[in-house]
Order: structure tokens, then sequence, then C-alpha cells
């Protein structure tokens, strides 16, 4: 017995001397498998099975039936996809308008009066609530007959105009509802990177004589860049993901004119376009290719920060 | 600061400002003020054309009676609670524990995987969408809020992570090595002293979480169907398309929907902004 104990406490020793020897370089695995697990299969596989699914033609039930690119050479003659990859371009830029305009709301917001903090957190709500609800609220808004839009431009004679209708208007209708919310996002990242803007620098340039657009641009906005990095990552990203609002408020109409990749690729996989999963993964491929060359411009800049620390 | 401090320039200046502020919110509000006043106007006046007055009675009682009474909202309401609070605990704790051993250790894949992270939370939906679908079928979990936790959890790990590694390497270090000095095993090293220290970051977390989840759609349609597992987004579009011209109780609807999340970021500001912030100063 004695000795039966003995034994099994030297094991014991011996096992967590191993496990102590090594536990600097094991418990880090430890900590990061259920991350890794989960990431792995939900996230980083998919892409790549993805990029497999592309080659096929498949409803997603029966047999696939290996295609090869055909996918790829039909998205080259497909008008649809040519509407959508031009809208995603008109998203991405116009999108990027929210940067200024959020900048411009928190220099509005960035004094020190009674309540301020309450108007802060006012000007902050579009970001809070949900796309689906803000596409809703769009929607109504640009109604021809009793939306706000076209009550306020009847007032100074024009209109009406029926903006999500129409397909000249209906993506810059559906881009300046995402403005919105986006907008509210960029101003909080301003108002909390002004916070942090040296009072020191800013005294001095005021003494050698700069103001107004010239302190703007020359002291401020380079004290501002983290904050603008991000806006920058969060905006260019929104406006490629962009898929609530026009599915809310359009459903890619009128004439599929306000489609973009996101939601196309949705309507021709999930829905009555048929369940052609092969096609939708392909289009998704290109998306992800774009995405992916922002991707690595973003990942390029946080590695030279790592080493930079 | 900047601009020039509002009490250095002139009185005129300072007035004109102070009144510009709140004409300033309320044109930025309007659609949503807009959205508040439908709410509580009774459908007569809807009937009646009379779209931009203030409502002849206040139907306020009536509308939103509906909404919980008669409609299915409270089921998608439910729902959603149940999907976004195991996706905020879930990916929370895995971020916690990820990140953990992202910025303590030292080890040759460190960056790489941090990466992997980053870069998975970057990526468009629709290049997971059918495969996800697919697992979540062939996983018995399609039209269920489990699968559409267990998809939560995993890509919000991705953004978690991040912020847990970063939250963490600001923490002292000399402190994890003073416990090393000590003797003290690893795991209770994760425990006992930097957890205590993260309760900011988990907090700040679980909000933007919260938020996130409670106000997604897309996986919403994808991966569920049908008032029984559905949230309150995906509920809000098949409301609209069941009650299509009854703006009044649309618009209670809507005002539902939306009210946790601005709830929650009302209560928890500060840690909502500082999440959301991360990195916008340095």
């Amino acid at each position: 017995m004695s000795t039966a104990t003995l034994a099994k406490s030297e094991y014991e020793q011996e096992n967590r001397s191993w496990y102590k020897r090594n536990e600097i370089s094991i418990t880090p695995w430890l900590f990061m498998a259920p991350a890794i697990l989960f990431f792995m299969v939900y996230v980083i596989i998919p892409i790549f099975q993805s990029f497999e699914i592309s080659l096929f033609e498949w409803d997603g039930l029966g047999a696939r039936e290996y295609i090869g690119t055909d996918n790829y050479v039909e998205l080259w003659d497909d008008p649809a996809f040519y509407t959508s990859l031009r809208n995603n371009l008109i998203w991405l830029i116009l999108y990027l308008l929210a940067i200024p305009a959020g900048l411009f709301i928190a220099l509005f917001l960035n004094q020190t009066v009674v309540g301020i903090r309450l108007y802060k957190s006012l000007f902050f709500f579009p970001f809070v609530i949900s796309q689906v609800v803000v596409g809703l609220v769009f929607t109504w808004f640009y109604d021809p007959t009793f939306g706000l839009f076209n009550t306020v431009i009847g007032w100074v004679g024009l209109g009406p105009i029926n903006v999500l209708g129409d397909p000249t208007y209906v993506t810059y209708g559906i881009i300046a509802a995402g403005l919105w919310p986006q907008t509210a996002y960029c101003m909080i990242l301003y108002l909390t990177g002004l916070n942090a803007v040296d009072p020191e620098q800013i005294e001095a340039a005021r003494l050698d004589g700069a103001k107004g657009w010239k302190m703007l641009w020359y002291v401020v906005v380079p004290q501002l860049k983290p904050a603008t990095f991000i806006a920058f990552v969060v905006t260019i990203i929104g406006a490629l993901r962009s898929f609530d609002l026009i599915s809310v408020m359009t459903n890619g109409g009128p004439f599929g004119e306000s489609r973009v990749l996101s939601f196309y690729m949705f309507e021709v996989a999930l829905s009555e376009y048929g369940f052609r999963m092969g096609y939708g993964a392909a289009i998704a491929v290109v998306l992800f290719l774009i995405m992916l060359f922002f991707i690595a411009y973003f990942l390029y800049s946080m590695y030279r920060d790592e080493r930079g620390r | 600061m900047f601009p020039t401090p509002i009490q250095k320039t002139p009185r005129s200046w300072q007035i004109t400002y102070q009144s510009f502020l709140p004409i300033a919110l309320i044109m930025w509000l309007l659609p949503l003020i807009a959205v508040a006043i439908f709410s509580v106007k009774p459908e007569g006046d809807f009937s009646a054309g009379e779209y931009w007055s203030l409502p002849s009675t206040f139907g306020g009682w009536e509308n939103y009676g509906k909404v919980f009474f008669q409609s299915d909202m409270p089921r998608y309401l439910l729902n959603s609670l149940l999907i976004t609070v195991p996706t905020a605990i879930g990916a929370v704790a895995l971020a916690c524990m990820a990140g953990f051993a992202l910025g303590i250790y030292r080890f040759k894949l460190n960056l790489w995987i941090f990466f992997l992270f980053v870069a998975g939370n970057f990526v468009p939906f629709q290049i997971l969408m059918v495969p996800v679908r697919d697992l979540t079928l062939d996983l018995g979990l399609y039209n269920t809020k489990t699968g559409l936790v267990l998809f939560h959890i995993a890509f919000q790990t991705g953004f978690c992570t991040l912020f847990m590694r970063n939250f963490i390497k600001g923490l002292p270090f000399p402190l994890i090595e003073a416990a090393r000095v000590e003797g003290i095993a690893e795991w209770r090293i994760f425990v006992y002293i930097v957890l205590p220290l993260m309760k900011p970051a988990i907090a700040a977390l679980c909000v933007l979480i919260f938020t996130f989840i409670w106000n997604d759609y897309f996986w919403a349609i994808v991966l569920t169907q049908g008032v029984e597992s559905q949230p309150v987004t995906a509920g809000i579009t098949s409301f609209n398309a069941q009650f299509r011209a009854a703006y009044h109780l649309m618009s209670a609807g809507a005002i539902v929907a939306a009210l946790p999340p601005v709830a929650i970021f009302f209560l928890m500001q500060k840690h909502f902004i500082a999440g959301l912030t991360l990195g916008a100063v340095k």
C-alpha cells in the first residue's frame, strides 16, 4: 500500500515536473484552443470551402457537379454583376464621406457647455440602432406621398421624387441612410481623439498665428491619425458589407439597380433566383478578394505598429 | 483643445452656439423623432391623411398594446435575448483566454495567430454564408437559436480577441513576472491576477457584443426562419410585410425593437464608447 502510494506520488511528481518544465510553452495553447477551434470551424475553413464550392454547380441539397471555372465565366458576362460591382464602388467612395462629416460634428460638439455630454450621446444614437430599423425609418423618410424628405423639398418647390423607386437615385438614397449611423461612429472616434490632442501644441501653434483651417489641417488632424485610421478601416468594411439596408429598403430594386455584390450573392444563393450555391460562392469570392486587398493593407499597418512597439 | 473654447469667444457667438445645438440635434434625429411621433398617433390620423400633424389624441397605449399583446413581437424579443446573452458570454469568455495567451506569452506563432483573428473578423459575411449554412444544416441546428449562437460566438471571437489582446498588452507586465517568481501556476495567474484587471474590458465587450448581435440581421435570415427562432430584426421585417400601411403599429414595433440596445448604451455609455474607440487614441 505504502509503496503504491509512493509510486503514485512519484509518478505525479514526474508528471508534474514535465508539465512544470513546459508550463510556459504549453499554457498559451491550452488557453487559445477553444477560440481557435471555434474560429477555424466557423470562419477560416468556410472561406476555403467557398472557394471550392464556387467551382461547382450546386443547389444546396442534391449532388454537386464540378464545372471548373464556368461560374466565373458566367459572371464575366452577367450584367447584374457589373451593376453590383459599380454600386459597390459608389458605396466605397461615398461612404468615406462619413469620415470628414464625423470630424466636422466632433469639432462642433467639442466644447464644454451645460448638457454637452447628453448632446454627444444623442448624436451617437443612430449607430446604436439596428440597420433594419434605420432602413425602415428611411423608407418612410423617402416615401413619395407623405415622406419627410418630399415634404421638405416640396417647400422649396421641388419634387416629389420617389428616391427608392428611381434607378438613378436609389443607390444614393440608400447610401445616405447608411451614412447616418456611420457618421455617428466616426464622430465618436474623433471626439475621443480630440480629447487626447495635446493642448500645449495647440497653444504653441496659436502663438505662431495659426488658426481655423490651418490649425485644423497642420496641427489637429495629424494628431488625430490613429482615429482617422480606425475610421477608415470601419468605414471601408462597412461599405463592402452593406446588406441590411439594401435588403430592407429596396430588396435590390428597382430593376436590380440597387444591388451590391453582397446582396446579389444572397439573392442568387438563397432567394427567388433559385438556389445557385456555386454561382453565389463565386460572387462571394470576388467580394472577398476585393476585401482582401484592404485586409492586407490593414494588417500591414498593424504589423508596422507592432514592430514599432 | 480645438476649436477655441466657447468660453473665450464673444458673448454673441456663445449664444448662437447654445441655441444652435438643439436645432442641430433635432435635424440630426429628425427621422427618429418622426417615428416616435408616428408611434403615438391614433390610426385615424393616418387614414385621414394627417401624417405630419401632431397626434389628434394620444394613441400610444393602443399602438404599443397591440404590439405587445396582439403580435409576435414579444416572442421575437425573447428570441433576441436568448440569442444575444449566450453569445456575449461565450465570445467574451473565449476571447479572455485567447487574449491572455496572445498578450502575455511570447511564442513563435503569436503574431500570426493574432492576425488570423483580426483578418477573419474583417471578411465579408457572404464568403462564409454557404458553408456555414451547410454546416448548420448538417449539425441539425438550422432554424434553432443554438445554431445562431454558435456561429455568432465563433465570429465575434475574432473582434473580442483583438480587443482583449490589446488590452492585456497594456497591463503592467512586471505584475505577472512577480507572480511567476513566486511560483504561482500559470492558470492561477490568469484567474487571480489578470482576470480581475480585465473587468472594464469585459464590461465593454459584453455591451458591444450585445448590441452587435441584437442588431444582426443577415445571419438571422440565413440561419433561421419563422417565429420560433428568429430575432427581432428579422421579426420586424415580417411585421413590415404584415402591417405595411399600418404606420402607427410599425413605428411602435420599430421603437420596441430598437430600445434594448439603446437602453444598454445609455446605462453603460462609458464602457460602450471605450470599446468602440479602442486604438483611436495613442
